[in-house]
């Protein structure tokens, strides 16, 4: 019965959206607002990425919104689970010690890892990638030595401590633009340099930056509460 | 046959649209439901990425100065979807949490049973 009611809904959605999508045929030139960003995203933002252009440049204060989704999820997960939670006399299980190619292996791949996601974040606006990919990269790294070497953990001060300095980073880095070049929130008040350079592009490196930072530290701590969770 | 050559992608989209709705609606166990949260914001990213897909575009990069503008991607679907992919990410780990909570609680998470209980 449920299954039929679902499958007649399902239906009803997909023929819907076939009816809709005939109209907006497939592989069509992009709109105006994505053609104006290719032609004018260079000049504008000196960023020769134009995701980067529109993600950190057009759009930066979307960008610092969306950043505090991510922090208020984080942030709600280390409450839900630390919350309410007896303080039962935890038998801790003695895990049993990894293989030594196990933990030799994670040791020498972790600085490896962060080193790549340091390189992504840090040509977000030259290259595919940015602070988001940079961000979930470097946590990676952490999830990865939590599951290779058991008893190594992160230091929590730490965590938060780079994750709030980026964020402030952040903000910071914007009420400057908005008192120096005093147009708008965010507003570029950096020399945009020569194209294709490392730096250039003005403020977008320094923002990507931050916001690499902060993803990685903030998805890293998420890890670290569930890993904990299930000891 | 030629419709689903040159619509592959939004058929793929939708279909895991679809099979995320129908898990959603079907399954009683709320890990299941989790997953098929997932597998539909999937579907929703990839049919986001697809409307911007230009047929044989590139990626909208000025790597070199020779790049043609005129084959690069609509850049703001990409620019969505890449915050909408990590931001996934941060609300499946807060519902797994939930779904903790409600397993410390009830000792289960079959949905039906958890129903019965008062809140």
């Amino acid at each position: 019965m449920r299954v039929a009611f679902s499958l007649i809904l399902l239906a009803i959605v997909g023929v819907g959206v076939v009816l809709s999508l005939s109209s907006i045929p497939f592989g069509s030139p992009p709109m105006d607002a994505g053609k104006y960003y290719i032609d004018s995203g260079r000049t504008d933002t000196g960023a020769t990425n134009i995701v980067t252009s529109v993600v950190v440049g057009y759009r930066a204060f979307d960008t610092l919104g969306e950043v505090t989704v991510l922090f208020v999820a984080a942030i709600g997960l280390g409450a839900i689970l630390t919350t309410g939670k007896k303080n039962e006399s935890k038998k801790k299980e003695e895990l049993e010690p990894a293989s030594l190619v196990l933990s030799t292996g994670c040791r020498f791949l972790f600085p490896l890892i962060l080193l790549f996601g340091a390189y992504v974040f840090i040509h977000g606006h030259l290259t595919p990638g940015g602070g988001f990919q940079g961000g979930a990269v470097i946590a990676s790294a952490f999830l990865m030595v939590y599951l290779g070497c058991r008893k190594k953990r992160i230091r929590k001060s730490w965590a938060r401590g780079t994750e709030s300095i980026s964020g402030l980073v952040f903000v910071v880095t914007g009420l400057t633009g908005l008192a120096v070049a005093g147009h708008y929130f965010l507003s570029n008040f950096l020399p945009e340099g020569t194209l294709n350079s490392l730096f250039s592009a003005g403020i977008i490196p320094i923002i990507y930056i931050a916001i690499g930072l902060k993803v990685g530290s903030e998805l890293t701590g998420v890890i670290d509460n569930l890993i904990e969770e299930s000891e | 046959m030629s419709f689903l050559q040159s619509n592959i992608y939004y058929v793929g989209a939708f279909g895991l649209i679809l099979t995320g709705l129908l898990i959603v609606l079907v399954k009683h166990n709320l890990i299941k439901v989790i997953i098929g949260l997932s597998i539909l914001d999937t579907g929703v990213n990839m049919f986001i990425i697809a409307i911007g897909y230009l047929r044989n575009g590139t990626a909208p990069i000025f790597s070199s100065p020779e790049v043609e503008s005129v084959l690069m991607v609509d850049p703001v679907p990409q620019a969505l979807v890449l915050t909408a992919i990590v931001i996934g990410v941060a609300v499946l780990a807060l519902a797994l949490s939930l779904s903790i909570r409600l397993y410390r609680h009830f000792g289960t998470l079959d949905l039906r049973k958890i129903k019965e209980l008062k809140w």
